[in-house]
């Protein structure tokens, strides 16, 4: 039995040899650079005309050119703002809201079922809703984006008090605690996982929300620039604007799960 | 007057539910002596927890008279330090900080405390761990000495080594007298093991359950430090046993027997 299972590692391991003459770190590049190596292949020989799939290195240029020119950090200036604005004023709203509904219970029996039944409506759906009442102006956007940022705040701030160990709330009423040091010092260290990981979704969220915003009307943000590039077939600006939503998205990310290590250095969980 | 830290008289307890009442404490009367060291012994259902949440002011729902220094006790407070089953300690917290708790370590005189009890229970070295770094005999030893910070007028232990191995309890119990010897901290220790009982104890409260109540109490007049070999201690050992026997035979044919 045993012997079988070696037999099964060898023939693996000779199998990814060719793996092993790769640095370890690179492996992650792999696929994508094989994807590009065809993507680029593919354009070159025109397989897909430009206005479909622009070559890797035509988007590249693009790019560049969109930098120096001082167009891209233009757009992409009102769009942080629309988004931080939103993401700030949602998420803010939501921390403040899940820990009143979660520390206290004639809250959480007045608030938290009238705030459930809006979670259900699809948020795009009031779009056309928003506009009617405040137009297609900036306060319109970043009411839709905090809209969206709110919920997953809101709901895993209720989620991770809720969730705190009974047992140590019998803990710090021997050491007589008061409100503040409960909510201070057990309360709210014992959500935070909770509430990074409602600022996480709520991030995703507030990037994902701003696109629709800005494609449903403006002057100005990456959303513009798209929805404007499509327009005129500009293919290569659309995928730029794609890759800007991305490593965007990705960097806060990347910000949030820095703060994850830092701040709950202290869990002992599965860690893969 | 000897100053007796601690008063119960006629103290009752009774649990309610729909299934019918169920007396969990039955006319308790036990005085403290200020720097005593007690220990509660008793198969499970005889209240001997249930008398210790009273005494930290967990529990208020009883009749009769708990007197802490004279004073009746009013919830919980830090006049009470008690030491859970498990270590309790705040995940997210270091050693240091969970020791200190809602205390400020920036403060030079909790500063100097909270070393000197990391010195006490031999943490010395593992301030800044996280509990998750530490053994089960470890973190209990922390929790004693947060439990211990504010000089608690009494130290109320429930089953504190229950969970612990035979060698690491038989090394608590050792830290716990030193504690004891250096602090003379009035103490008392629940707990279902008999050997534990006799050799911290200064006198061992045997329970009874259904209802619960003092069966005996006996005073164990052997010098610390204690020899578990010893012949005087096998003979106080069975002493305690016998008084169990007592108890425990109308039970036997009911249902489980005693877990001893």
């Amino acid at each position: 039995m045993s012997g079988q299972v070696l037999g099964d590692k060898r023939t693996n391991l000779s199998q990814e040899g060719w793996l092993r003459s790769i640095p370890k770190p690179l492996h992650a590049w792999l696929l994508p650079v094989a994807i590009l190596i065809v993507w680029e292949a593919v354009s070159r020989l025109e397989l897909i005309p430009a206005t479909m799939l622009p070559a890797p290195t035509a988007i590249l240029k693009q790019f560049v050119e969109l930098i120096v020119s001082g167009e891209l950090y233009k757009h992409l200036s009102i769009s942080v703002y629309r988004a931080m604005m939103g993401f700030l004023i949602g998420a803010g709203t939501g921390l403040l809201l899940g820990l009143v509904t979660g520390l206290n219970k004639l809250a959480e029996k007045t608030l938290d079922p009238s705030l459930q039944m809006m979670w259900t409506i699809p948020l795009l759906s009031l779009i056309p809703l928003f506009i009617l009442w405040f137009g297609v102006g900036e306060f319109s956007k970043i009411l839709m984006i905090s809209l969206g940022a709110f919920f997953p705040v809101y709901m895993n701030t209720f989620l991770g008090i809720r969730n705190v160990d009974v047992r140590l709330f019998e803990v710090a009423r021997m050491f007589q605690y008061s409100r503040l040091q409960l909510i201070a010092k057990l309360i709210i260290p014992s959500a935070l996982p909770n509430i990074l990981l409602g600022i996480r979704l709520s991030l995703g969220i507030s990037w994902l929300v701003l696109v629709v915003a800005e494609m449903m009307g403006a002057s100005a943000g990456v959303g513009y620039m798209i929805q404007d590039a499509r327009a005129y077939m500009r293919t290569d600006v659309v995928f730029v604007g794609i890759i800007i939503f991305a490593l965007i998205g990705k960097l806060s990310d990347s910000g949030v799960r820095l703060l994850e290590k830092r701040w709950l250095r202290w869990r002992d969980t599965f860690k893969g | 007057m000897a100053a007796d830290t601690l008063v119960i008289e006629r103290l009752n307890r009774t649990f309610t539910s729909p299934a019918g009442d169920v007396t969990a404490l039955s006319n308790i009367a036990l005085k403290v002596k200020k720097g005593e060291l007690i220990t509660l012994i008793g198969p499970s259902g005889c209240g001997k927890s249930t008398l210790l949440k009273i005494v930290a002011g967990l529990d208020s729902d009883y009749s009769g008279t708990v007197l802490l220094n004279d004073k009746p006790i009013e919830g919980p407070s830090i006049e009470k330090g008690f030491i859970f089953q498990e270590p309790r300690l705040f995940p997210w917290l270091t050693v240091e900080k969970n020791i200190a708790g809602n205390l400020s370590l920036k403060d030079s005189k909790v500063r100097a405390r909270v070393d000197e009890l990391i010195a006490l229970v031999r943490l010395k070295g593992f301030e800044k761990s996280y509990p998750r770094e530490l053994s089960g005999g470890m973190a209990q030893r922390v929790s004693i000495a947060r439990a211990l910070l504010r000089n608690p007028e009494v130290l109320l232990l429930d089953e504190p080594f229950g969970a612990l191995d035979a060698f690491t309890r038989a090394h608590l119990q050792e830290v716990l007298l030193d504690i004891w010897q250096k602090n003379r901290t009035t103490m008392l220790f629940v707990t279902h093991d008999l050997d534990e009982a006799v050799f911290l104890a200064e006198r061992v409260v045997i329970m009874n359950p259904r209802p619960g109540h003092i069966r005996t109490v006996l005073p164990i007049d052997l010098p610390f430090p204690r020899k578990r070999a010893s012949q005087s201690f096998q003979e106080l050992r069975r002493k305690v046993l016998s008084e169990f026997e007592k108890v425990e035979e109308p039970a036997v044919d009911r249902d489980h027997g005693a877990g001893i």
